[in-house]
């Protein structure tokens, strides 16, 4: 077990000195609005965990803090060692997110560059890693995301898996210590679903520290070390696939993981 | 019945457009083979009109490569986070687009002094710099704004995305922003092209020796009525044939970008 809400020490399998992600009592709001209201949470080196939960209560936002994209009002993050809601100057900042690699629900690549340039620009630009070896590794990140044939097409003329198989090629190929997976199949159509979830699923397998908000349970439930299920702010309860999609009490998620199910089993059946 | 007015429709029209394009030297060429002694003197003037026309094309280069070099980076700075910076900036963009390129080629003209002195040696500053001037800053203005529309125009979520590798917010501007906004930014570019070009004629007014300058001298010594006609003809088919390829460019780029 990773992810304790009360106490981040308390593990099951005493692995809790190898943790790589660390919030405590995180509190951020948007004017008036509260988005998180004392978030713990930690999460181990190696492992993947899955966030669930409503819409609206706050795991985007949760994700964000981790590579400072989104600062907390209060509350302290640690990842491997930065104190993250202490870094104020943007150069700071940046140092962080070369090592947190993030995957956007949107893709969000880069138009008016080729699939290889869209991932051979950051660590070029930003690393100061020269051509040849950027393209190198570009290649086997491509091939590793089943893209090879696709190295000089241009995001327009890929379909939506595709992208958001670039967009993953993209992040790793800054040889991130931990991958953020903002809801990162929602906006694609059942039938690519299944190539992106293969791509991840084969991540996370090879050791990938992996932080993933997903609407995804049947994929939560398989590949994750650890759920967590978030509403109104706060971490309503945590633990292993098992005890959160099954046996849990709390009413709530019962609710929530019941109403998903259907879908789950549906995703099931096309083969994910 | 569709298919033939579908395939002789883009036809006919290409055919108005080339007929558009050679109509002006169509009228000048039958003219002058009418009345030869028209023709002879024309022929005679071309060159001093031909010099002329080679000013107007000089001052509308420079100037929109000063005014693109200078408005590019205003439009850059227009959204800088910091206001002593933008404000200031907003300001000469705001003021420079709403004044007549003719006010300001006057105002450049009689500001700046005949000559410079630089270290005791007196360097003449002529007219048609002046002119350059006078079009480049009312240019630098206009490509601020089509700079600043065309960043806005590109969605966060490529600063989100750039930010999210650990891009600077200068490296995600010069690697990913700014490349997308030249393509966003071209039409419009253009279109400011084809209209300083032809506002270069306004520098005849300060007496810049510029083709429309050139007309004017040419009918004064020759004073023939239809002389002067046919001379303002081809100051018209002068800059028809400068400015009707740059529109007809825009609009295919236009086309391109938006089926792309």
């Amino acid at each position: 077990m990773t992810v304790s809400p009360d106490n981040a020490m308390t593990t099951t399998d005493g692995k809790a000195q190898d943790h790589i992600v660390k919030l405590e009592d995180i509190h951020l709001s948007f004017g008036q609005t509260q988005v998180l209201k004392g978030v713990n949470l930690t999460v181990n080196k190696g492992d993947a965990v899955s966030i669930i939960g409503p819409s609206g209560s706050g795991k985007s936002t949760l994700l964000r803090c981790i590579n400072a994209l989104a600062m907390p009002q209060r509350g302290r993050i640690t990842v491997n060692g930065t104190r993250v809601d202490q870094l104020t100057k943007e150069s700071e900042r940046i140092e962080l997110r070369k090592r947190v690699g993030i995957v956007f629900q949107q893709y969000n690549l880069f138009p008016h560059l080729t699939v290889l340039d869209n991932i051979v620009l950051p660590p070029t630009k930003i690393l100061g890693v020269n051509r040849a070896a950027a393209e190198k590794l570009a290649r086997e990140l491509l091939d590793k995301v089943r893209l090879s044939d696709k190295a000089n097409s241009y995001p327009g003329q890929l379909s939506g898996g595709q992208q958001q198989r670039v967009a993953i090629a993209r992040a790793l190929a800054m040889k991130p210590e931990l991958v953020l997976f903002d809801e990162v199949t929602s906006a694609l159509d059942p039938e690519t679903v299944g190539e992106v979830l293969q791509v991840i699923r084969d991540l996370v397998r090879d050791g990938m520290t992996s932080i993933l908000v997903t609407h995804e349970m049947r994929f939560a439930e398989e590949i994750s070390d650890t759920v967590v299920f978030t509403e109104n702010g706060l971490i309503v309860d945590h633990g292993s696939p098992e005890q959160i999609f099954h046996t849990s009490t709390n009413p709530r998620i019962r609710q929530f993981v019941g109403g998903l199910g259907a879908r789950g089993t549906v995703r099931d059946g096309e083969g994910i | 019945m569709t298919a033939t007015t579908m395939t002789s429709g883009p036809k006919k029209q290409h055919l108005t457009r080339s007929l558009a394009f050679v109509a002006l030297p169509l009228v000048i060429l039958i003219w002058a083979l009418t009345d030869l002694s028209l023709g002879r003197t024309l022929v005679e003037w071309i060159p001093y009109l031909a010099s002329g026309f080679m000013m107007n094309i000089l001052i509308s280069l420079l100037a929109m490569t000063f005014g693109t070099v200078i408005g590019a980076i205003f439009g850059i700075l227009e959204l800088a986070p910091y206001r002593l910076v933008r404000y200031p900036v907003v300001a000469y963009v705001q003021i420079f687009r709403n004044a007549p390129h003719l006010v300001l080629i006057f105002a450049t003209t009689y500001i700046f002094p005949f000559e410079i002195v630089i270290a005791g040696n007196y360097l003449p500053f002529p007219d048609w710099v002046k002119a350059v001037i006078g079009l480049a800053i009312p240019a630098s203005a206009y490509v601020a704004e089509i700079t600043r529309g065309a960043i806005q125009s590109i969605p966060t979520t490529q600063w989100e995305a750039a930010q999210g590798l650990g891009f600077s917010r200068w490296q995600a501007l010069r690697y990913i922003i700014l490349p997308q906004c030249v393509r966003r930014s071209l039409p419009p570019w253009m279109n400011l092209f084809s209209s300083i070009t032809m506002a270069t004629a306004l520098a005849s007014l300060v007496g810049v020796h510029e083709l429309l300058h050139a007309a004017t001298d040419a009918s004064t010594a020759v004073r023939r009525i239809d002389f002067t006609i046919i001379a303002y003809i081809v100051v018209m088919a002068a800059f028809f044939a400068l400015c009707y390829p740059i529109s007809r460019l825009t609009r295919r780029l236009e086309r391109r970008f938006n089926a792309a």
